[in-house]
């Protein structure tokens, strides 16, 4: 494995560990951008990982482009072969799967999607192999998902879920960009979730919605005090499907900040991930199961 | 204390010299996106550089204040009127409590920096005072001006009738030049489509925003093709999901490239081909729709030399009004 390196203008390096996306792809990345904020360069002013590659952002009249390009480069064997482990934390979120405002929203664009004459789900449940939408959900909510990266908009997560590559859900976007999609809906494009943190256009299959604001500007909501955007790279979010009484419970708990999501931290270990994937993801649930 | 927003124009904005170390959560640096006219009305009433300031698209606000202050309005051509009579651009003047501030029709470029000696003094959130409005964060209310807004305004103490000549601002040739650093995923394309997106004229799109600049007019790209790697998408012009970096040129589905800016979205699946360098980001800022520009390729030798350059003509012009 070698990162392609690659100048962003005079001001970024670009850092791509592989075209496709893979957990481990990603990892290398976290170690890389990891082992530069620990580095403390001089110059360096952002730090960005992303689903299989990364980016540095650096002022050029502190650091040289070609120094720091050294520099990175000497930290790549290292990062390859660091213990892939994690110290990070498991983070449960309820989602309403089919719910009434991505569904009307869905209905609004039906002309700009691929398949007009079924759901966003209906869709994606077939074209993935799944009989029902029910076991779609099931499915989607039933084992947990790697945040690869936060971006595009402010704390809008990127979702990988922690299942082996053959069942990776996959959905294109829609053929046109909608142009309204509801705050904190759950999405689907390519083999990624994400988490809509604002209203606004969107391409992504619309599938749910969760009750807990992820991004609050304000920082009035109680978790969000401190990091106004809940998720960070390396976190794990465990859906948890819900029904219109539970979402409405928690709607009127999050209005008078009470809620909170769980969270739970946790070690992560790729290595062992991929010798019993299944055994590793049961344990990190019991960590929010058994409360 | 205040200057009240009788009108806002067509979309004014609190900027500042931005809030740079939240890229890797999607909040992008943001601040005026003319940096070295965001700077000069600062200067010119005897502000510190990076003081808040007004950003005024295509068309100015008209304000009243409510004090007496310096003030004085540099970027694009945006002649600015005391109470109905026009004053000049690029020189503080003085206000006081009652007179209004209009704007006449822009005669060059697209953003004007108005500064109040004092600075706009709404809360600094992660930073800065500058508003970033896909995240309804920071500025005034996390928004573009409206109409009955009241602008907090700090304590000055400018100096009417500073002024900067005219030949240590920053000249625009037609068509616009954008150096840019080929690079990133330009290996995407093949060499004709790289040589033909150079020698092209292409126009600025009317989308085009604090977010990024859309151009079109081109030839479409042609890709080399592949089988799309797994997670990337169907569209020869997806990648997976990767950082943008700032100025990177973007082209969806391989029709019109899109340079993001100084609100850039901070990721997404579109391949990009390059950056444009960091001493041409103010030269898009000033850009009108319509307006015919080219991309020129440079090298990152040459990006720097450049972005020395801007460092010289900031400093004389620094240099100059310090006196």
């Amino acid at each position: 494995m070698s990162i392609r390196f690659n100048f962003g203008g005079d001001e970024h390096i670009f850092g791509e560990v592989s075209e496709e996306m893979s957990l481990t792809s990603f990892f290398t990345g976290l170690s890389m951008t990891n082992a530069v904020r620990t580095a403390g360069i001089r110059g360096v002013t952002e730090i960005c990982p992303a689903n299989a590659s990364f980016q540095i952002r650096f002022d050029p009249d502190i650091v040289r482009p070609q120094d720091l390009l050294s520099e990175l480069k000497s930290m790549e064997e290292a990062a390859s072969k660091a213990a892939p482990v994690l110290k990070t934390r498991i983070i449960e979120l309820p989602v309403f799967f089919q719910d009434p405002w991505t569904r009307e929203t869905c209905l609004r664009f039906r002309e700009r999607h691929q398949d007009p004459s079924s759901t966003d789900l209906e869709y994606s449940a077939r074209i993935n192999g799944y009989a029902t939408v029910e076991e779609f959900i099931a499915a989607y909510s039933g084992q947990p998902w790697f945040v690869s990266m936060v971006g595009f908009v402010a704390g809008l997560p990127f979702l990988y879920q922690m299942v082996e590559r053959k069942k990776q859900i996959q959905a294109p976007k829609y053929l046109r960009p909608r142009t309204d999609t509801p705050k904190l809906t759950i999405g689907h494009g390519g083999c990624f979730a994400a988490i809509y943190s604002v209203r606004g256009a969107g391409g992504y299959q619309m599938y749910g919605i969760t009750p807990a604001p992820i991004y609050d500007p304000t920082r009035k909501v109680r978790y969000l005090a401190d990091d106004m955007c809940l998720f960070k790279p390396g976190d794990i979010v465990k859906f948890k499907a819900i029904g219109r009484d539970e979402y409405d419970a928690t709607l009127e708990e999050i209005e008078a900040n009470q809620w909170q999501p769980t969270i739970r931290e946790c070690t992560f270990s790729l290595t062992d991930f991929n010798s019993d994937i299944y055994g590793t993801n049961a344990k990190l649930m019991e960590l929010i199961n058994g409360r | 204390m205040a200057a009240k927003v009788i009108s806002p124009g067509l979309s004014t904005s609190v900027q500042d010299l931005g809030r740079p170390g939240h890229y890797h959560v999607g909040i992008p640096e943001g601040g005026g996106m003319d940096r070295f006219a965001t700077r000069i009305a600062n200067l010119l009433v005897g502000n510190d550089p990076g003081a808040a300031v007004l950003e005024a698209t295509f068309m100015g606000p008209e304000l009243e204040f409510t004090q007496s202050a310096v003030i004085a309005v540099t970027g694009g051509e945006l002649p600015p009127k005391l109470n109905g009579e026009e004053r000049p651009t690029w020189e503080s003047f003085p206000v006081k409590t009652g007179d209004r501030l209009s704007f006449g029709f822009l005669k060059g470029g697209a953003r004007a920096y108005l500064a109040i000696s004092g600075g706009i003094d709404v809360p600094v959130v992660l930073g800065s005072r500058s508003t970033y409005i896909l995240g309804a964060l920071g500025g005034h209310q996390g928004r573009t001006l409206k109409a009955g807004d009241e602008l907090p305004i700090g304590e000055g103490s400018g100096k009417a009738g500073l002024s900067l000549p005219a030949n240590l601002r920053r000249v625009w040739n037609s068509p616009a030049e954008l150096r840019m650093l080929p690079g990133m995923y330009w290996h995407r394309i093949t060499e004709a489509a790289g040589n033909r997106f150079f020698e092209e004229t292409w126009k600025v799109a009317p989308e085009a925003d604090r977010i990024g600049y859309r151009f079109r007019g081109g030839t479409p790209l042609e890709f080399v093709e592949r089988e799309q790697p797994f997670g990337a998408g169907s569209d020869p012009s997806n990648i997976v999901d990767a950082c943008y970096p700032y100025g990177s040129v973007q082209v969806p589905s391989g029709t019109e490239p899109i340079v993001l800016h100084r609100d850039a979205v901070s990721g997404g699946g579109y391949m990009m081909l390059g950056v444009v360098i960091s001493a041409d980001m103010d030269l898009i800022a000033q850009l009108q729709p319509h307006t015919p520009a080219r991309f020129v390729a440079v090298t990152l030798e040459d990006a720097l030399a450049a972005r020395a350059e801007q460092r010289a003509a900031l400093a004389r012009a620094e240099g100059y009004l310090a006196g």
